[in-house]
């Protein structure tokens, strides 16, 4: 079973094997000979003036190497990629308490801690924005020096005039939703390791979702040239967007730039990556749904507020998909989606799993259900009504070309059992227990989308050994891009798994292909590779027919580990094969780009970047849930997730990650919350963020519901965000039909006592 | 101090300062790199070795711990190559980013030791101590599973 590797088979991941043994390098597995630890000084004040820096007592210090502050850096001092706010060491103003203000490199990670408490800052204290409302309050302090006030980005998209197509509605309905900022905890926290060679060229190997962008991001903030840094990206351990951006990236590189040559490692603590790290933004999200009696959506307005915490990194585009998603995977016809990105002194909120649209399927879900209950309709029913099909417009007007499965994910739900034996099981409740059964029906756009080319260039190399070395250049976090495409290979060349090598991101060796984010690796670099495959192949057929006399390439075939004459059956090893061959020649490079929508809808123009997209996965999920009517604790018993990503290729990493998203859509429903009090954190660590443990967890079914995407790699979409999205509705939709009307997640007990006691969530 | 232990099957002798945590001495002193570093606070069970055949998270030991003790990671668990929960852990999909793996791979292992034919609660309940943010702990869970049936096969051909 698990030996073939063609595509669409149940095979083991290519990466498995040295992984469970322990033999898997990761960028924190590194310790380079005489190397030296880097580490930060974090402000610990939310807001306020930096006056000074004292690190005379920290530099004498024996084996302190380096102590530098914001005068050291040179070029701009500014991270980001889109928008450049972010100090690499704040000189003059904190922003939140995580804020580094000074970079310590050291003999050993004990003179490093002991460096680290001897600087003394002098920061005067400024009131803290330590939230939505206090940023936009009329006399807010400002975090930055913004004419807009704390507004960092402001926008609305508008189809159609929906404030008189809802006035004109027979049912209007309304509602206030609140997400909380969830964190990433990847199990291996930010860290890389970096020196600086004789030639000026600076080496890093570091945990990153995007080796090639992080060369323009390190080079501006620190004025090097891009192509004197040289990045290379093993396996990460986790990502989920967290690390998409620069995290140890600049601080790394500006201790090397003080090391003399001397390979520095920087590794945050769990502490620290809670403290310092990016988070998923916390939203409030105002809705007015409008709807004909029989359940047809007419018009929707909305108004979505996200906290962007003390800088930018990617609000502004995480909004945008909130407002592009905010509708739901339904025919709506008329929207005014407004939408504001804000400054607070709160944790630094980016790219996380389901970017921007987490939080709205919370919201649009949570609407439909309100409206089920309001029309007394099967709330499966009055989804799969509004579905959106292939042809029919989305919520902001872009027509739906492509694979629209999701009807098809909601027809498999009505189908299922649990759904079936819905209402027994809810009657079936022990003593004190509540139960429900709730759906949700979600989507993600997938890829960059408009303004932002999402292109990959894959390479694939016949060694000198007749094997087959993949380049892969868009990093694996975990999700498993980089076996599927030695299944690609092993299928497009017709060899096995023992016949292939796989390289993982490095800026010398393999060509830029963008971040792993957006859900598009595969899709994108996939597509790259079959190209890549496709020349190889005639290459070899070409090259093997002079040998094995063959008058046209087409009288041959590969075989594992050689090249055929089909009609004689005599074989060329491709070992034999690749001596022949100019190590240049056995290289082929192939690329790929993604199609963009030519819909543009009104508004929006502010953000053009990553706007709108053309290519959408759906999923359909079902939770059955108890309630212990005692202490509110919410236990989700049962779990059916049904996904179009598109044809599979490889169920068990489908599976693995529909499970591993509901995992994650589960925690951030039913416990994780980065809770800040007056800007400082309060949940610091695993003890006081919980995420979910094996205990704590249903077993999850998994479901695919294969449409075919032509513009796709063997028919495929993507599904590293979508499943991520289904959870916390559908759990919310559960608690609604026993009563519990929940608008604020995580649904802690404490809420859910709440609402128990006919409270407010 | 001097510190002696058996690692992975090998006699380690190690002049160290006692006081070091036990990860951090077998990740950079003596390059095992198996039990990885996830909260440094026993929370995430990244970090499990076994030590004297007994489940233990080497970010909460010392150094000094160690002294005579054996140690095993998950390089080294097994005889004669992969331990079985090693392999249905790679087959079954119970690894995506696999940083949590070594931790879950001993875990296990000792697990199935003490209870060669559990139920999927047990399975979940020893497990319990180890975080994984990728996989959802299905597939982990059959991997254990899985592993149970292996071995308790591997015995069956030994009796």
């Amino acid at each position: 079973m698990l030996s073939t590797q063609t595509i669409g088979s149940r095979s083991r991941r290519f990466d498995a094997p040295e992984k469970a043994l322990g033999r898997e390098r990761f960028a924190s597995d590194e310790y380079p000979e005489s190397m030296l630890w880097a580490g930060a000084l974090r402000a610990g004040v939310p807001h306020g003036l930096l006056r000074g820096v004292d690190t005379t007592q920290a530099r004498a210090i024996p084996g302190v190497v380096a102590v530098l502050t914001a005068e050291d850096v040179p070029g701009e001092n500014r991270q980001g990629f889109i928008h450049w706010d972010m100090p690499v060491l704040c000189g003059t103003k904190v922003r939140h308490a995580g804020d580094a203000v000074a970079l310590v490199v050291a003999e050993t990670r004990q003179i490093l801690a002991e460096a680290l408490l001897a600087i003394v800052l002098d920061i005067e204290p400024l009131p803290v924005v330590d939230g939505l409302d206090a940023a936009l309050a009329p006399d807010a302090p400002l975090v930055h020096d913004l004419e807009t006030g704390n507004v960092l980005k402001q926008a609305s998209l508008r189809k159609g005039n929906a404030q008189a197509a809802l006035a004109r509605c027979p049912v209007v309905i309304e509602e206030t939703f609140f997400t909380p900022q969830q964190a990433h905890c990847f199990l291996e926290t930010e860290n890389g390791t970096a020196y600086m060679a004789e030639d000026g060229t600076l080496h890093m190997t570091v945990s990153t979702q995007a080796p090639f962008r992080d060369r323009f991001e390190i080079g501006r903030a620190l004025g090097l040239p891009p192509d004197r840094l040289h990045i290379t990206a093993p396996f990460l351990g986790g990502g989920f967007g967290g690390k998409d951006g620069s995290t140890v990236q600049c601080l790394l590189a500006l201790a090397a730039m003080h090391a003399g040559g001397r390979p520095v490692k920087m590794w945050w603590s769990r502490e620290e990556s809670m403290l310092a790290g990016y988070k998923r933004h916390a939203a409030r999200m105002h809705f007015r749904l409008g709807a004909e009696a029989d359940g047809t959506l007419t018009a929707l307005i909305c108004d979505l507020d996200y906290d962007s915490g003390a800088y930018a990194h990617l609000g502004v585009e995480i909004m945008a998909l909130g407002l592009e998603h905010s509708s739901g995977p339904y025919r709506v016809e008329y929207l005014e989606a407004n939408g504001r990105c804000i400054y607070t002194n709160n944790p630094v909120a980016g790219a996380f799993r389901g970017f921007g649209v987490a939080q709205v399927c919370f919201a649009f879900e949570g609407m439909m259900d309100r409206l089920a209950v309001r029309l007394g309709m099967d709330p499966l029913e009055l989804r799969l009504k509004n579905a959106i099909r292939q042809g029919d417009k989305n919520g902001v007007g872009v027509v739906m070309t492509g694979s629209t499965g999701m009807a098809e994910c909601l027809v498999g739900l009505q189908d299922h059992q649990f759904w079936r034996s819905r209402d027994e099981w809810v009657q079936s409740a022990p003593p004190l227990t509540r139960r429900g059964v709730g759906i949700s029906a979600v989507y993600n756009g997938m890829g960059y989308g408009r303004g932002l080319a999402d292109a990959a260039v894959a390479k694939i190399r016949l060694t000198g050994d007749g094997r087959f070395r993949v380049y892969n250049s868009v990093s694996d976090m975990g999700q498993g891009n980089s076996p599927t495409f030695v299944q690609i290979v092993c299928e497009v060349l017709n060899q096995n798994e023992s016949q292939m090598e796989l390289v993982q991101p490095d800026t010398e060796r393999s060509h830029p292909s963008g971040s792993s984010s957006a859900g598009r690796t595969t899709y994108t670099y996939g597509k790259a590779l079959i190209q890549a495959c496709e020349a190889m192949r005639d290459k070899l057929l070409h090259r093997a027919a002079m040998v094995l006399m063959a008058d046209e390439a087409s009288a041959l075939s590969l075989v594992p580990g050689a090249v055929r004459h089909t009609s004689s059956g005599r074989e060329l090893p491709l070992a034999v094969l690749a001596g022949m061959l100019h190590p240049e020649d056995r290289v082929c490079i192939g690329e790929a780009m993604m199609p963009v929508t030519h819909d543009m809808p009104d508004g929006g123009e502010s953000f053009r970047l990553g706007f709108p997209h053309l290519i959408f996965p759906y999923a359909a999920h079902l939770a059955r849930v108890e309630v212990d009517e005692l202490t509110g604790l919410v236990t989700v018993c049962d779990y059916v997730a049904f996904t179009d990503g598109g044809r599979v290729l490889n169920p068990q990493n489908f599976e693995q990650q529909v499970q591993g998203a509901v995992a994650q859509g589960l925690g951030y429903a039913l416990w994780e919350d980065c809770v800040a009090e007056n800007g400082q954190l309060r949940t610091t660590d695993f003890s006081t963020y919980v995420i979910p443990g094996s205990g704590d967890l249903p077993d999850i079914e998994s479901h695919a519901v294969e449409t075919e995407e032509e513009s796709g790699p063997f028919g495929m979409k993507g599904i590293g965000e979508v499943g991520m999205n289904g959870p916390l509705p559908a759990v919310a939709s559960a608690l609604l039909r026993m009563g519990l009307p929940m608008i604020r997640a995580p649904f802690t007990p404490e809420r859910v006592l709440k609402v128990l006691c006919g409270g407010n969530s | 101090m001097i510190i002696s232990f058996v690692l992975d099957g090998e006699e380690q002798t190690l002049d160290v300062d006692g006081g070091l945590r036990a990860v951090d001495v077998l990740r950079e002193y003596c390059g095992v790199t198996a039990p990885k570093e996830g909260c440094g606070t026993g929370e995430c069970g990244a970090c499990a070795v076994l030590v004297d055949g007994e489940t233990r998270l080497s970010c909460l030991m010392l150094a000094a711990q160690m002294n005579g003790c054996i140690v095993t990671t998950a390089q080294g668990l097994g005889t004669d190559g992969p331990h079985p929960v090693q392999e249905a852990l790679a087959d079954l999909g119970g690894v995506q980013c696999g940083y949590c793996t070594p931790g879950i791979a001993v875990t296990a292992a000792e697990f199935l030791e003490r209870n060669p034919d559990p139920t999927r609660k047990e399975i979940r309940d020893a497990l319990s101590g180890n975080l994984c943010r990728c996989t959802g702990y299905h597939k982990i869970v059959d991997a254990v599973e899985d592993a149970a049936k292996r071995l308790q096969k591997e015995h069956g051909r030994g009796e």
